[in-house]
């Protein structure tokens, strides 16, 4: 995507270290950090001002989020590996590690999918009260913030057949994908703590 | 500013270099890229050149400017007698609602976009911005926007020609313009008290955030990383400063305005109770997400002006800036205590003595940093040899203009006194003082200062002059006396008024001073079209400036810079022309490589019409019309398809050898 960007790193100096498409990543992280923290904030506010209005523990399943947490705290392991890979070159080891990724990004999903058709049988949804409006935007962010990245590392994953990737043109690109991983990785870490684990204080 | 006329009297559109012409080329799609089409339009539509986004941004930003102004106009029109009939009352709403979204978000931040397209890379000596494709589809984005944001008004024109009608299927689509105010507080922008006009409103704004964050990004990214050898940070031009401020101040501000209007979207469309009082919903909420991105935005407005400011005022006083460093460091602080005065927009909410306390104390702050640049920039003209030129007259018109908003602006920090002038005709004074006296004046100025750069024409006789007349006396009759009628009682937002308040006298002054501004903005307009039209060769620095983007041809050629330039000093090509022998601007040897440049694309043009359907998709859905839903998946398919194919086309780029061919 950086179209000047391998053009101009020969004649303009002045500029930092970081390549183009990499710091462009940093500052969409830096604009999504505002973005879930106004998301979380949300929640957190709505759910100080009305204690009694709703208790989520009804609803919690902390095991199975815990597992999913888990997961995706793993896939984030593997994204790492598969970044590595793609910088040695390893093309075999970067689809295992990529698909790797794509896979428990799934079970990800598949544990939110589950958690909210559970949620939603118990009662709560997006118009039942602040709780289930909060909740569920919050956390569906984040899931879509997910499936994007799936589809991404799909894309990328069906790319490298293609035979048009290799250490030098690509490392690049999957270390910014890996960069978008492994915040969407962090936010749930957030997310599982302040939304999640803070009930059971 | 009509887009022919750009193109036929610009010759960087006619210049057309050998290699340029010599092999299409295809992209991994296997399409020939519309690089070498013959097609003026099509250059024009796919092109990636920061130039002629820049030129784009300008013009469509004028053509908002004379809407919003126009709205403005019937608003003045219609307050010029008590009592007056001329509008309903929700005609009124309406177009105080839409002249402030379209002031704000399609007429200063477009033209500050224009600015930083335009002038960014010339005066950081780069070839492009960093991401070219990604800055085309911030500028159709933005038009995407900008029309799903108008789109009510093509309704009503429609339903009062009585081609369209709401109902049976289409008989939600009630209040098809936005009419909540343009910080749209809820619960009124509920589907209890607004109709679809509100949902154009929140779609339209979200395209133009989307707009808005690509394009803050790519800025930051080019002027970081794309900064020509010698081009250190302290060397750079302080407009480019300021840009990179405000890009910082977009990133880190527009979220929140996105969360926001997504909440207030699931509560019209999905039933949530974000702002929904009757399932427990705060309508406080709204305004603090709201003002959290309200205040760094007012500084989003204004900085690019003072940017523009510290470019004029040292060239036409044949100084240095006085205190470049500090001005800089003055903007940056701005940007960071934008971020910590939100709540002084909500005093008069009730929230409590310490919150009130604190904001009251860090907007009186920000007065400092916005002072010392005011010093600043009087210590430049100080004893300098000032050249009254066109860009000087307005420029020192914002000093002035601007600094009349700033005082009524402290008085507003302090609490007590803000509840009396709350909603009052009194707040409507100070910010069209720092609107319209300041920013505005400070753009006037950078069309003046640039034009002759952007154009290569100079601009014809003394017009300017009585522009400059016109727009000071029109904006000082007109919202000079608002002073008096907030302190006098005067809500803002009311359609009409009654007789015997004392009201009656200043608000037939304040439309007549509007229609005296009219008159020098339609000056402006007929000033440029006969520069554009038939100027003299402007050369390539005819204001005898300082920084680096007039160093290069005027018109730049499409590689801006034929060598890159390694840049000595600050003021590059002042000290080129009159510094020492060691601090002259020199080129680096491109060894027979030629230029590389990127080549046009379709994409980004693809991915943002997707946001037309999207927009106006989800708006008609919440409204009841059938299918729309699947019409807004169509648009989001369309963006979705267009990132897709930009991705498998590649980046692409051709070369050229400008020596070669002037030979």
């Amino acid at each position: 995507m950086s179209d000047t960007a391998t053009a101009t790193h020969d004649d303009g100096h002045a500029g930092l270290v970081i390549e183009n498409k990499k710091l462009l990543m940093w500052l969409f992280l830096g604009s999504d950090c505002m973005f879930f923290g106004t998301l979380i904030s949300t929640h957190l506010i709505y759910r100080k001002l009305y204690p009694e209005a709703y208790d989520p523990l009804t609803v919690y399943d902390l095991e199975l989020t815990s597992f999913s947490t888990f997961i995706l705290l793993m896939s984030s392991f593997l994204m790492a590996l598969a970044v590595s890979a793609m910088h040695k070159g390893e093309l075999k080891s970067f689809r295992r590690n990529t698909i790797g990724v794509i896979f428990f990004g799934l079970i990800f999903l598949a544990c939110q999918v589950y958690e909210f058709a559970h949620f939603t049988n118990e009662g709560l949804t997006l118009s039942t009260n602040t709780f289930g409006s909060t909740f569920y935007l919050m956390t569906g962010t984040h899931g879509v913030h997910v499936a994007i990245g799936i589809f991404w590392l799909l894309c990328m994953y069906f790319y490298s057949y293609t035979g048009k990737m290799d250490a030098h043109e690509s490392a690049v690109d999957v270390e910014v994908a890996g960069l978008y991983w492994h915040f969407v990785d962090i936010v749930w870490i957030v997310i599982f703590t302040a939304v999640y684990l803070i009930e059971y204080i | 500013m009509s887009q022919t006329e750009t193109e036929t009297h610009a010759p960087a559109t006619t210049y057309a270099p050998k290699t340029h012409v010599l092999k299409p080329e295809r992209s991994n799609l296997g399409a020939l890229r519309p690089d070498h089409s013959k097609s003026v339009l099509i250059d024009w539509l796919t092109t990636v050149d920061h130039k002629k986004i820049g030129i784009m941004y300008g013009a469509i930003a004028l053509f908002f400017l004379f809407v919003g102004g126009l709205e403005a106009l019937i608003i003045r029109t219609q307050l010029i007698v008590p009592e007056n009939d001329l509008i309903s009352a929700q005609r009124y709403n309406q177009l105080f609602t839409m002249h402030g979204t379209t002031m704000i978000f399609l007429a200063v931040m477009p033209l500050n976009s224009a600015f930083f397209n335009y002038l960014i890379p010339l005066q950081i000596g780069a070839r492009d911005v960093a991401f070219p494709r990604i800055n085309a589809l911030s500028l159709w984005t933005f038009v995407a926007g900008a029309l799903v944001i108008n789109f009510g008004w093509l309704l009503q024109a429609l339903q009062m020609m009585g081609l369209f009608e709401a109902s049976g299927a289409t008989a939600g689509m009630t209040d098809m313009v936005p009419a909540g105010g343009w910080f749209g507080y809820a619960p009124l922008t509920s589907t209890d008290y607004t109709g679809v006009g509100t949902d154009f409103w929140i779609m339209g704004l979200q395209i133009l955030g989307v707009a808005s964050l690509t394009s803050s990004m790519n800025f930051i990214v080019t002027i970081l990383n794309m900064r020509a050898p010698g081009m250190k940070m302290m060397r750079m031009p302080v407009f480019t400063w300021m840009s990179l401020v405000v890009a910082f101040l977009i990133v880190f501000a527009f979220p929140a305005i996105t969360v926001a209007l997504g909440q207030l979207l699931f509560d019209r469309t999905f039933g949530t109770n974000f702002f929904n009082v009757a399932g427990g919903g705060q309508p406080i909420l709204w305004q603090h997400l709201f003002w959290i991105f309200g205040h760094p935005e007012v500084y989003i407005l204004v900085l690019p002006a003072m940017g523009i400011i510290s470019e004029v005022l040292p060239a036409f006083s044949k100084k240095p800036l006085f205190g470049y460093s500090i001005v800089i460091f003055s903007g940056a602080v701005i940007g960071f205590l934008g971020f910590a005065v939100w709540s002084h927009h909500m005093f008069t909410t009730g929230l409590g003595k310490v919150a009130t306390a604190a904001f009251s104390l860090l907007t009186m702050a920000i007065a400092v940093p916005t002072g010392v640049k005011i010093f600043n920039w009087v210590g430049t003209l100080w004893g300098g040899r000032v050249r009254f030129s066109a860009p000087m007259i307005f420029s020192l018109g914002f000093v002035w203009m601007f600094m009349m908003g700033g005082f009524s602006g402290i008085m507003h920090a302090a609490a007590p006194a803000d509840a009396q002038q709350q909603d009052s005709y009194f707040v409507i004074a100070h910010f069209h003082y720092v609107i319209m006296g300041g920013i505005f004046l400070a753009l006037v100025s950078g069309i003046y200062y640039w034009v002759p750069k952007m154009f290569g024409k100079m601009w014809k006789g003394n017009l300017s002059t009585w522009v400059a007349v016109l727009v000071v006396v029109g904006l000082n009759v007109t919202f000079f006396p608002m002073h008096f009628l907030g302190l006098l009682g005067m809500p803002r937002r009311t359609h009409t008024y009654l007789e015997g308040f004392g009201w009656e006298s200043y608000n037939l002054v304040c439309t007549i001073g509007s229609y005296i501004l009219a008159i020098g903005i339609l000056l402006l307009l007929v000033d440029l079209i006969r520069c554009l039209r038939s100027g003299e060769p402007a050369g390539d620095d005819p204001w005898d400036a300082r920084t680096l983007e007039w160093a290069t041809t005027s018109p730049p050629q499409v590689y801006n810079f034929a060598k890159t330039p390694i840049i000595p000093a600050r003021d590059a090509l002042w000290s080129h022309k009159y510094g020492p022998e060691g601090q002259k601007i020199t080129y680096e040897d491109d060894h027979g490589h030629g230029i590389h440049m990127p080549s046009n694309s379709w994409m980004p043009l693809i991915a943002s019409v997707g946001f037309i359907p999207l927009g106006l998709g989800m708006s008609l859905m919440q409204a009841g019309v059938p299918y729309m839903g699947y019409f807004a998946i169509f648009g989001l398919l369309t963006v979705g398809i267009g990132i897709a194919l930009w991705a498998i086309e590649g980046p692409g780029g051709y070369h050229l050898h400008p020596e070669e061919d002037a030979a």
